[in-house]
């Protein structure tokens, strides 16, 4: 205590501040670094969980390039991508546009839009997946049959199971882009639409000359935000295939359900690590290039 | 008149002059109609699964949404079982205790990194910020080991410890506390508080609308969360409510007017909650996504 009491103002602060980061600096280093070293180091290896583990270099990673399920997986991951983001982008700001513009019962509208994304992924894809049953119990298939509209195959069919398992993520995080795109769109101080006006410009002028610029800030937000969503996309998939997760023959099948498949029924650890590093290296790039994208301006 | 009046008189002039106020009613009106009509789709799943909820198995394939006999036989046939009931306790301890983890060490981490200056506090920062960049799907194969390992496999501490403390809610408490005046700490400090004090009685009552935002984040992730408690649970005594639920459907002979009480019973908790702070809520998830 004497010794603590003899320190300067300046020391004393080094002192509480180490004190304070002592515990979340080791939850750090023991939680998150060091095992994502492990998850490098176990890639390298050969490991079933019970025998020994044994180095194997950059096998893992030669299987992988060589696997076509790795391929699959690797298109359907992009395709949820590449489907996804401007599907939710382009339907997000249809709406928080035309809301901004509501004044009546605005705030009950914005509820029902934002109220999916207080929902839970599980509880939500097997309601989804109740919906895409076939006739008599699939509410979809119900309707159109009572149109008279021949029925649609949704999860069965290897052409429409990607998109039908996309549909629930997409509606899902709709609300909460929204919301950005919203709030977005009331930071532009109106000034400049005031000036707009007085120029007598018309509304598609002022949409592409005033507000999207200016929310290239917020559009890059959510493009990295749902980017990175649809890239680790898990439970929609899982939940609604579990009778043969991934499929109708890995149709549906996201990279984490391979790497979850891999590590956890077929207990090929370095195999499902090095898919783990793979994963990793393309979040990492498309974050940095969106990033870059937004510095530029 | 002055001029900002006159701007807006003269602009509101033009707008007029370029539709007229009928057809300008008539666009409104058919704005909102539109929306309406999208916000009603929206909300149709959630309103399916709790019309399914109530509805007899005779009457679940009708597309009707307001049931005929509305009944709570369903809920309560899922509660006599037992197990939603146990895995709804077990989530909402895990969610509660890991939303007060982040609370306290978020917050401690961020108004360290934020106002104090010492050796190092670049680096922890960085570090911290780094951590967002690793996606759990590669930690969870380490984690599995480590529980394995030390005996923490099917607990409320496997399921809990990875998310304990966040890179996310760190960040956003940081920036959050950059709005504290440090002349109030430096006050406190003079007036005899220790650090410890000052953060707890002066820094953290100015930062509650962030508090509760990162709460509102903590909770639903962890109530939600469906990877990690799938892969660290094998016993059904354990399971979390999703990794309950997703057994539950995938039991071939369980109804389908079973599955949606089951899957109401996990959503209609954080719809409630949000019905009742929406405004906060909005305004929180904003707050996040901006900030963070």
């Amino acid at each position: 205590m004497a010794l603590y009491r003899n320190l300067s103002i300046r020391q004393k602060q080094i002192v509480w501040a180490w004190t304070f980061l002592a515990v979340p600096v080791v939850f750090y280093v023991v939680i998150r670094f060091y095992p994502t070293g492990t998850a490098i180091m176990i890639s390298f290896q050969e490991w079933n969980l019970l025998g020994a583990r044994t180095w194997t270099g950059f096998d893992n990673y030669i299987k992988l390039w060589n696997d076509p399920v790795f391929w699959k997986v690797f298109r359907n991951t992009f395709a949820y991508l590449l489907i996804g983001t401007p599907l939710s982008l382009v339907l997000s700001f249809l709406i928080a546009y035309h809301l901004d513009q509501v004044r009546f019962m605005h705030g009950f509208m914005r509820m029902l839009y934002f109220l999916p994304f207080m929902t839970s992924a599980v509880a939500m894809a097997w309601v989804w997946r109740w919906f895409y049953q076939a006739v008599p119990i699939g509410l979809f298939n119900n309707i159109l049959a009572g149109f008279g509209i021949a029925q649609i195959e949704f999860l069965n069919s290897t052409t429409n199971a990607l998109p039908a398992v996309l549909a629930p993520a997409v509606w899902a995080g709709l609300g909460f882009q929204v919301i950005i795109f919203m709030a977005g769109i009331r930071a532009i101080p109106t000034s400049y639409y005031e000036a707009a006006r007085i120029d007598g410009v018309g509304w598609w002028t002022i949409l592409t000359q005033i507000t999207l610029p200016l929310l290239r800030p917020t559009i890059v937000f959510i493009v990295v935000f749902s980017s990175i969503g649809f890239l680790r996309i898990f439970d929609h998939v899982f939940n609604m295939t579990t009778n043969n997760p991934g499929g109708p023959l890995n149709a549906t099948k996201p990279m984490v359900l391979m790497i979850y498949d891999t590590a956890f029924n077929s207990f090929d650890m370095g195999y499902a690590a090095a898919q783990t590093v793979v994963l990793f290296t393309i979040l990492l790039c498309v974050s940095l290039i969106q990033l870059r994208l937004l510095r530029s301006t | 008149m002055s001029s900002a009046e006159a701007v807006r008189a003269t602009s509101s002039a033009l707008l007029d002059k370029k539709f007229a106020p009928a057809n300008r009613n008539m666009a409104q009106t058919l704005r909102w109609l539109v929306l309406f009509a999208g916000g009603v789709l929206m909300v149709m799943p959630i309103a399916y699964m709790i019309s399914t909820s109530l509805k007899w198995p005779h009457e679940v394939y009708n597309v009707n949404l307001i049931p005929d006999e509305p009944t709570l036989d369903n809920y309560l046939f899922v509660l006599e079982d037992g197990r939603f009931y146990m895995w709804f306790i077990n989530s909402g301890i895990i969610a509660t205790l890991t939303t007060i983890s982040n609370l306290l060490f978020d917050s401690l981490v961020g108004y360290t990194l934020c106002k104090f200056r010492f050796p190092g506090r670049t680096l922890v920062f960085v570090a911290i910020l780094s951590t967002l960049m690793i996606p759990t799907e590669m930690l969870v194969i380490p984690w599995y080991l480590m529980s394995q390992s030390f005996g923490w496999l099917d607990s409320y501490w496997g399921i809990m410890f990875p998310g304990l403390m966040t890179g996310f809610g760190t960040f956003l408490m940081k920036q959050f506390f950059e709005s504290v005046p440090d002349d109030f700490i430096e006050a406190a400090r003079i007036d005899g508080l220790n650090e410890l004090q000052i953060w707890w009685t002066v820094a953290m009552p100015l930062v509650k609308p962030a508090l509760a935002a990162l709460a509102i984040f903590v909770f639903l992730g962890n109530w939600t969360a469906f990877l990690w408690p799938l892969i660290v649970t094998n016993s059904t005594e354990m399971y979390t409510i999703p990794v309950g639920l997703s057994g539950f459907g995938d039991e071939a002979d369980v109804a389908w007017e079973l599955i949606m009480t089951g899957a109401a019973i996990s959503t209609i908790p954080t719809l409630i909650v949000f019905l009742i702070f929406q405004r906060f809520i909005i305004r929180g998830v904003v707050m996040a996504g901006l900030k963070g």
